[in-house]
């Protein structure tokens, strides 16, 4: 029904578009993460792997980017802790409210990122509102300097981002499990708990698969928080490669290893993607 | 029918499934940890004695005048309002017309297209903001609000498409086809049937394309010329030290994000009798809508 001319006039406008400001910037960061910078501080468009073997060869990318994997694995591990009972609370228990509640789960994520970081800064720091409480109920005489500037304070903003998006596929995959499943395991004399791993977890996976990609994903590749409550401890890949195109202007480097983490992000979403199928039940 | 008697018999038998009483202490301690920093924050932009410090006493108001005398900080919301709208026309320009390309037509590397369409949503700011870099770099554009506007406009292309997408699932093609066997060309059809059928999927995503660059902050960070826009500008104060001022600003962005979800909230429900705003960025960023 629709011609080609049609066709042509909504398709070409945003390929062209897509073509010149996403495709060609990901390509030119392969071509960079090939180049080098010469001595006079130019980049020398020569052609060599120079840049990943020095990611190969010095430990600290390597260190480096291990820390930045445990972080977002302790995020992803606590935010599907905090967001699948939550999930599970609410498609199950909430009754009447579950509307109301559901978007009280989804207001923070609407909250700017950097207000959410910055709260947590102002709670943590060594004259925080946590330190100062807990001096003024005499729990502790002097503040607990772990607080802030260290991977916990940084794993504890960055579950406190990510939980609405790893409670939203989780809840979104447990209300279309068909309530008659569960009645028909109660029926047939499974307990509480065997319906809840034989039935309902099983059929839950897929959304937990989603939830957990998003966290790792993101939180993987932030260097704000680090930033802001990290301290040198809490640094993570990302802060490395902010500094190869700042001050240590080492941009072929920083383009290698933001290729490095592209190409890690896409494969677990590929990842991702072939889990989320395989257990779904459609 | 069944399905509501089946529904029913299960709320009266809750021995089906268990453990409610802890699940509903689990569930206060989240939303505790959900709201807790953000309840804190607003509260000590009116503590006089400057932020932390328990218990807080001295409630004031002068924070919120330092802000509103403040010359950088409306400088820099104003820019961010002209990246916001600016990006929002790119993202809407080029976002429906990809909706419909998807839905409509067939061509050679359309998967890979709908793929890097919806890419920038689920990447980290970093890799596309590092990526626009390079490409201004090489073609000598100075960094400005304009490199800005193309980042966000850019990577917010995702949530046009994806919106009107399923926007478009839900259309009936016959009245497009009515028009155009009663004489209207392609471009009449387009503005007279087309849009007008699709105008609450745009309207709610153009709200949440403002909404999303307003806060932005990894890719800008790296497209940034001498004009900051208000999160870098706060991000700039914090490197330097806290003070009750961001509290200030922070709330005042807070109460701004509450319009904007009420507002698309009752957008939503009048488009389809429920809202679920939460599930349609989470499918936007999975690619699962298209």
């Amino acid at each position: 029904m629709f011609s080609r001319a049609y066709k042509a006039a909504v398709t070409l406008p945003p390929l062209v578009w897509v073509t010149l400001f996403l495709l060609t910037p990901y390509l030119l960061m392969f071509c960079y993460s090939f180049w080098s910078v010469s001595p006079s501080q130019n980049i020398v468009h020569s052609w060599n792997l120079d840049n990943y073997r020095e990611l190969a060869r010095v430990n600290v990318y390597w260190q480096t980017l291990l820390r930045s994997m445990w972080i977002a694995a302790r995020v992803t591990l606590f935010s599907l802790l905090l967001g699948y009972p939550l999930a599970y609370f609410l498609s199950f228990y909430a009754g009447k409210n579950k509307d109301l509640l559901y978007q009280l789960v989804i207001i923070p994520l609407w909250v700017s990122y950097l207000v959410r970081a910055y709260a947590w800064k102002t709670i943590l720091g060594s004259d925080g509102v946590l330190n100062t409480l807990l001096q003024y109920v005499h729990l502790t005489r002097h503040p607990l300097e772990f607080l802030l500037y260290s991977p916990f304070a940084v794993v504890l903003t960055l579950t406190h981002i990510y939980t609405p998006f790893a409670f939203l596929p989780i809840y979104a995959a447990l209300e279309h499990i068909p309530r008659n499943l569960m009645e028909a395991s109660h029926d047939l004399g499974a307990t509480p708990a065997q319906t809840f791993w034989k039935v309902i977890f099983p059929l839950s996976i897929p959304g937990v698969v989603a939830g957990a990609t998003f966290a790792f994903v993101l939180s993987l590749g932030d260097f704000l928080a680090p930033l802001l409550l990290g301290g040198p401890s809490g640094i993570m890949i990302s802060n490395i490669v902010v500094s190869l195109f700042g001050a240590a202007y080492n941009w072929p480097l920083g383009a290698a290893i933001s290729l490095c983490m592209l190409l890690l992000v896409v494969s677990l979403l590929f990842l991702s993607e072939r889990l989320e199928k395989k257990w779904s039940f459609s | 029918m069944e399905f509501l008697v089946s529904d029913n018999s299960y709320k009266k038998d809750k021995n089906i499934i268990s453990g409610s009483g802890w699940l509903l202490v689990h569930a206060l301690l989240v939303f505790a940890f959900l709201y807790l920093p953000i309840a804190i924050l607003i509260l000590y932009s009116f503590n006089g004695e400057g932020v932390g410090g328990f218990p807080p006493h001295h409630l004031t108001l002068d924070w919120y005048r330092i802000l509103f005398a403040d010359a950088p900080i409306w400088d820099s919301v104003l820019n961010s309002l002209q990246v916001a709208l600016t990006a929002m026309a790119i993202a809407i320009g080029f976002g429906v017309p990809a909706a419909l390309a998807l839905d409509r037509a067939q061509f050679p590397g359309k998967a890979l297209f709908r793929r890097l369409v919806l890419l920038p949503l689920i990447l980290p700011g970093i890799i596309t903001g590092l990526s626009l870099l390079m490409l201004f770099n090489l073609t000598g554009t100075k960094l400005s609000l304009l490199t800005i506007i193309l980042g966000h406009g850019t990577a917010l292309i995702s949530v046009a498409t994806t919106e009107v997408f399923a926007g478009l699932q839900k259309l009936d093609r016959s009245q497009e086809e009515a028009s155009l066997d009663l004489g209207a060309n392609y471009w009449q059809t387009f503005w007279r049937i087309t849009v007008p059928n699709l105008k609450l999927p745009i309207i709610g995503a153009a709200l949440l394309i403002f909404t999303l660059s307003m806060d932005e902050i990894a890719v800008s960070f790296f497209l940034i010329g001498r004009d900051n826009t208000l999160p870098l500008e706060i991000w700039g104060r914090l490197r330097r030290g806290i003070t009750p001022e961001i509290n200030a600003v922070s709330t005042i962005i807070f109460l701004f994000s509450l319009v904007a979800i009420v507002l698309w909230y009752r957008l939503r429900v009048r488009s389809e009798g429920s809202a679920d705003m939460g599930s349609e960025i989470v499918q936007t960023a999975e690619g699962h809508a298209i």
